[in-house]
């Protein structure tokens, strides 16, 4: 049997593959296997990338005309599995609609789920996920039984995408059936926030700022550090829940995994679910006050100071510096 | 209106957390409190109901122990009564497991208006459950909530995505999970710690449901450590610091 056929859950935005759809299909042809991507959408556009990543085929479901993309991909899934063509194993992105695509599979086809995991190892017909917990501190290593297909779920970054040269994948439609009254939730407006700079999950330098900023007006310190450092602002989850930026800016385990080659933590005490979103890191800078933050257990620079005091100067220095 | 809350009781998140080392998975022994991820629910089950003029909050909880303590902090707060399904046999259940539970738990009570989750707990954070009731359920869901409005029987949620966030319509009854920080959960008043006390909170083992055996097809194979990051240089701000950080940013060649 081994584990020859993977599918791959495929997302796009602006006409493009997401990042964490090509770095899914990059491991899944490392693995070995045939791969194909599935796709709630149109794959036009993107069967290129997506072939030249490694995918030999991609299910579409052509527009989702405003459906939620779980309940409906999900059952195209399973139309495509009871016509026949079922695979061994189905690598979801840990994103919101990764996730509820593959909550209702799970259902549909009575399977379990492993979710938030790093890394997967395939060994005959046996494949084990690792995921870490207690802020990335242990990874534990389990295995699926049962029945295929097999279905896991991959924190951002957690592979490298590359492509390997192949050519455009091969197009399928894979329509949605009738959804019934689960189906009934529609989409009625989409709203994009608006952003300038790079993008926080790519951008070489990151800036973030946590609770220690005192209030919701000090964080235009950290939007100018990380615009002079030519970087994208973040944020902790206490000040995103507490309306003092947007949730897309947010790091960590509910929010973006990031992992510039210069993270800044400024008055950002460190716990683990921030930690899971930024460990990753070349070189992490902190500013904290209290000494014994967690945040210095993972910085390469830690300054035990007050960010009023130490932010001013910082862009002062760079300031003058053109 | 009838809203159903579902609300997990964990170890409490401050103390370390531990693995059993006979089967690796979480302990979720002694005392358990109400997930913070959860107390959002359920505040915004009580403002739904009081928005739709009268009506009702229960709640379902799966845990592996009798452990109430978390679930009369969700009644301390306003909800009416509780349905807590506690079984032995299930000690380190996966999701798939859990939602079929919570799915039979919910019909221990009157039918709902909608059912309220959060969108990941603190100690598991699968963040399937929520979608995976509503699939064992076949009602319509809503995920990743920011705003939830009632009116004229259907739902309009503010739906939070990577870019932005989508304006959702779905009828009810309906599933929805809600993002932290959607509301400020109250803190229980005295009056209401009180009365929590006395308010119904039904204990049902799985055979209770109509269940007779749970499984997952899942092991833990084994745990390792993960290789720790190294702490670098540590240094006491003299109102000079941020001379070393330009240095390190300098050397890096960001600037
Ligand atoms: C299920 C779940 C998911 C979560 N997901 C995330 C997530 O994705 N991302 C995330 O960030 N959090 C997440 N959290 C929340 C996380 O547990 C922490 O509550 C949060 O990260 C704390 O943010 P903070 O560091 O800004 O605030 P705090 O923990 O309050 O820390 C503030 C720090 O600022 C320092 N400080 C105060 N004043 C100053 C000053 N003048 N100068 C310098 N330092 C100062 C203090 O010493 C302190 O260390 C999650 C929690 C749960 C339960
Ligand atoms: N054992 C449980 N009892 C009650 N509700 C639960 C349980 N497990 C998960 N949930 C609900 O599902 C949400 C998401 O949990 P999870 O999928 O574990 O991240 C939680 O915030 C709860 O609302």
């Amino acid at each position: 049997m081994g584990i020859d056929n993977i599918w791959v859950f495929a997302q796009a935005a602006n006409g493009e593959p997401t990042t964490g759809t090509l770095e899914l299909i990059t491991k899944a042809r490392e693995l070995g296997a045939t791969v194909t991507a599935f796709l709630g959408g149109d794959a036009g556009p993107i069967a290129g990338a997506l072939g030249e990543h490694g995918a030999a085929k991609v299910y579409a479901t052509g527009d989702l005309g405003g459906s939620l993309p779980g309940v409906a991909v999900a059952a195209a899934m399973q139309a495509v599995i009871d016509g026949g063509d079922s695979p061994d194993l189905i690598m979801f992105p840990q994103s919101y609609e990764g996730r509820d695509v593959m909550s209702r599979l799970s259902v549909k086809l009575d399977r379990t789920v492993l979710t938030n995991s790093t890394e997967v190892a395939v060994d005959g017909d046996s494949v084990t996920v690792t995921t870490p917990v207690f802020g990335g501190t242990k990874l534990v290593n389990s295995t699926f039984s049962g029945e295929r297909p097999f279905l896991a779920a991959f924190r951002p970054k957690s592979f490298a995408a590359e492509p390997s040269g192949g050519g455009a994948a091969e197009v399928a439609d894979a329509p949605v059936p009738d959804l019934g009254a689960a189906g009934a939730a529609a989409v009625t407006a989409v709203h994009v926030e608006e952003t300038t700079g790079p993008k926080l999950d790519e951008a070489a330098v990151v800036v973030s700022g946590g609770r220690g900023l005192g209030e919701a007006t000090n964080f235009e310190m950290i939007e100018t550090l990380a615009s002079l450092l030519k970087g994208a602002p973040g944020a902790t989850r206490a000040i995103v829940d507490a309306g003092w930026v947007p949730y897309s800016l947010q790091v960590g385990q509910t929010g973006k995994v990031v992992k510039p080659t210069v993270y800044v933590a400024a008055g950002i005490s460190g716990a683990t679910q921030h930690m899971v979103g930024m460990k990753g890191s070349k070189n992490i800078i902190a500013i904290n006050k209290d000494a014994e933050a967690p945040i210095f257990g993972v910085a390469d620079l830690g300054i035990v100071g007050d960010v009023h005091k130490v932010l001013p100067k910082l862009i002062e220095a760079l300031q003058s510096r053109g | 209106m009838h809203v159903i809350v579902c609300v997990k009781q964990i170890p409490d998140p401050a103390l370390p957390g531990e693995l059993d080392p006979a089967t690796n998975t979480l302990k979720r022994e002694g005392k358990l409190i109400l997930d913070e991820s959860d107390g959002y629910g359920v505040e915004m089950a009580l403002q739904l109901v009081t928005a739709a003029g009268g009506g009702e909050v229960s709640l379902v909880s799966m845990a592996p122990n009798d452990e109430v303590s978390g679930l009369r902090t969700a009644l301390a707060m306003g909800a009416a009564k509780a349905v807590l399904v506690s079984d032995p046999a299930l000690s380190g259940a996966d999701a798939l497991t859990t939602a079929k539970v919570l799915g039979a738990a919910t019909k221990k009570l009157d039918d709902a208006d909608l059912i309220l989750a959060g969108t990941e707990s603190s100690d598991g954070y699968t963040g399937t459950v929520p979608e995976q009731l509503a699939e064992v359920l076949g009602l319509p869901s809503v995920t990743f909530a920011k705003t939830v409005e009632v009116a004229d029987g259907a739902l309009k949620v503010d739906r939070q995505t990577e870019a932005g966030y989508d304006e959702v319509s779905c009828p009810l009854p309906a599933v929805v999970s809600v993002t932290a920080g959607v509301v400020e959960p109250r803190y229980p008043s005295f009056k209401g710690i009180m009365a929590a006390k006395s308010k119904p909170v039904e204990t049902v083992t799985l055979g209770d449901l109509g269940i007779d055996a749970v499984s997952w097809a899942q092991q833990i194979v084994s745990v390792d450590d993960a290789p720790e990051r190294e702490a670098g240089e540590v240094i006491e701000d003299d109102g000079e610091a941020f001379g070393k950080i330009v240095e390190f940013l300098d050397n890096l060649k960001v600037i």
